[in-house]
């Protein structure tokens, strides 16, 4: 009855996500006194899964998973959490955890509760506390189903070590034509850019950076920190850059470490979208912009001028601790 | 084709957040409600299908009969029928059966539901209804085209987006992009009138389990001071980004 964990990987490597919810896995399954087992598909080395308190990796390698499929993924990952007698299955909030976890759920009839953000508060009654209202608040919620789905928010956890033998077993789910009735055709995805989702580092530019033509600062800062590029929803809106980067209450969420925000004024639905991230920089030329009362640090100051400033010492910094 | 676009009524985007009961329910006291965001694009992404290729298309809602307002704002929109589930929604499970129950008495070719609800943002009731339903689903969608009984669907996918083809009957899990904000509806007077004579049918639940409870709220410790850092001074934000905040 081990904690289940399914690791997400991308080109036969595990993701950040994946470490993550493996950490949290292994506090899980330390409250409940059991092992943490991972479900890995076409994944990577499963002996990295080790450092992060996995005891058992059930590896699927399937030709016909090589295409991330919502249904096939989650028929998969059910027959091994049946197989283990999981009462607990772990996922991330990547886009293709989330897409899958209900199907999951239904399929092992489990309660589940998406963007948990700790630990269990206890785990008999089960209890875990989660965002609501776009992280304008928390929520306790109560599982009392024999089966509990979880899915942790990103980078709420963090990443911790912990010894495991992640011994690895092969598993072999059967699957049915049922399962790929959605076909993927083609993806479309930049891969030389940092995602919002993967980054610990997140650079937002809004309107008062007056253009798309003046982003290149803003490329550059996030260049600099190894960061992805975000944008307030007017800025989407207008064209100047890709709805993708849309952030907030209506576009995508943002739980960085570090959000550097540029020109943006902190409008209640921009702040609800990130209010997750751990530490906040504002750079606007108002004194009065509400995202200073969001913030942990502040400059005011022109963007213009600031910004340039700003990659020139961070530049200074990078090659001093190099 | 036939339509049914799921109608969550949320709390609109600037309102305050409180609760009461000892911070176990959710203040509605001056609250304004509207249709979720997301399923407002699924709506108007659904109007399309209505004027160029004939579908009709039913909204729905579980919910209390203090959801009736967003369900005739819909129809003003232009759905041509409303059904409410008389229950409260109290997780997304036990809303996903109502939902699938619908589904299901109705024949419906295509589901458009929102990614997520801006309230709970649990994410699930798609997902679910088409686990509950065998119906094909894909997520996060942001582009949505039939032909006949096949549709083709684009999704968003962390750092790009993914087209797939799937045969109806469909589920999706919509956002902004199914169409673009600048061509979201809007009721205006004609479609106010019309909507006080189209049809809001009142269901009665099935019985259904409920998978979690929520049992309390909690609003995030207020935040300290903001420190400023002078623009002519520059390294010290480095400075205390590497050293106090320990993020670089
Ligand atoms: C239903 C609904 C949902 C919404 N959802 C979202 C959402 O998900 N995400 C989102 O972002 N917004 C959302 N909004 C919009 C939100 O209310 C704000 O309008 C938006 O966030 C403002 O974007 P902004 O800060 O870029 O622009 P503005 O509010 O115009 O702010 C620009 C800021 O730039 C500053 N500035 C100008 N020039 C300079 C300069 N040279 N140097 C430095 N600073 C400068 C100004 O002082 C100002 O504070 C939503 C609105 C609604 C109604």
């Amino acid at each position: 009855m081990s904690v289940l964990v399914y690791t997400e990987s991308e080109g036969q490597k595990f993701k950040k996500a994946a470490f993550e919810v493996a950490s949290y896995a292994k506090g899980v399954a330390t409250m409940l006194g059991t092992t943490v087992t991972a479900v890995s598909i076409n994944g990577g080395d499963s002996s990295e899964l080790g450092t992060y308190g996995v005891d058992k990796v059930l590896e699927i390698k399937n030709d016909k998973l090589s295409t991330f499929n919502a249904k096939a993924y989650a028929d998969a990952i059910k027959q091994a959490a049946v197989q283990e007698g999981a009462k607990v299955v772990v996922v991330s909030s990547t886009a293709d955890s989330k897409f899958l976890a209900p199907l999951l759920a239904v399929h092992l009839n489990a309660g589940y509760a998406s963007n948990v953000v700790e630990l269990p508060e206890s785990v008999s009654p089960f209890k875990v506390k989660r965002t609501a209202f776009t992280n304008k608040a928390f929520n306790v919620t109560e599982m009392p189903t024999d089966v509990k789905v979880i899915g942790l928010s990103n980078n709420a956890f963090g990443l911790k070590e912990n010894e495991g033998a992640a011994a690895s077993d092969a598993f072999d789910p059967s699957l049915s034509d049922g399962d790929f009735g959605v076909q993927v055709t083609a993806v479309d995805k930049a891969t030389d850019k940092v995602s919002i989702a993967d980054a610990e580092i997140v650079v937002s530019g809004g309107r008062g950076l007056k253009g798309p033509e003046n982003w290149g600062m803003i490329e550059e800062l996030a260049d600099v920190l190894g960061a992805a590029t975000a944008c307030s929803k007017p800025v989407s809106d207008m064209g100047w850059r890709p709805h993708s980067e849309h952030v907030g209450q209506t576009g995508k969420p943002v739980a960085s470490n570090l959000y550097i925000a540029v020109g943006v004024s902190g409008a209640i639905q921009h702040l609800a979208g990130i209010n997750a991230s751990k530490v906040k920089v504002v750079i606007n030329n108002d004194p009065e912009a509400p995202f200073f009362k969001a913030a942990d640090y502040g400059i005011v100051g022109d963007a213009f001028e600031v910004v340039p400033k700003l990659i020139e010492k961070l530049k200074e910094f990078k090659s001093n601790n190099a | 084709m036939k339509i049914l676009v799921c109608i969550s009524h949320v709390p609109d985007t600037t309102s305050k957040i409180n609760f009461t009961d000892g911070d176990t329910k959710f203040d509605t006291n001056g609250v304004q409600f509207v249709i979720n965001p997301n399923d407002e694009f699924g709506l108007t992404r659904a109007m399309w299908f209505k004027e160029k290729q004939g579908a009709s298309v039913d909204v729905a809602n579980v919910g209390g009969p203090e959801t009736e307002p967003t369900l005739r704002k819909a129809l003003a929109i232009g759905a041509d029928n409303a059904i409410r589930v008389n229950t409260e929604a109290t997780d997304g499970f036990y809303v996903a059966r109502q939902l699938a129950k619908v589904i299901q008495d109705g024949g419906y070719d295509l589901v458009i539901a929102g990614r997520e609800s801006i309230d709970y943002n649990g994410g699930m009731v798609p997902g679910m209804i088409s686990a509950l339903t065998g119906a094909n689903f894909v997520n996060t969608c942001i582009g949505l085209e039939v032909e006949g009984d096949m549709a083709t669907v684009t999704r968003e996918i962390d750092g790009g987006k993914e087209t797939s083809t799937a045969k109806l009957p469909l589920i999706v899990g919509g956002q902004k992009g199914l169409v673009e904000e600048s061509d979201l509806r809007i009721p205006n007077m004609r479609g106010i009138m019309m909507a006080r004579k189209k049809p809001l049918t009142v269901v009665e639940p099935i019985e259904a389990n409920q998978e979690t409870k929520a049992v309390q709220f909690q609003k995030p410790t207020p935040k300290g001071e903001v420190t400023l850092v002078d623009p002519e001074n520059i390294d010290q934000l480095v400075t205390l980004l590497h050293n106090e905040a320990k993020v670089i």
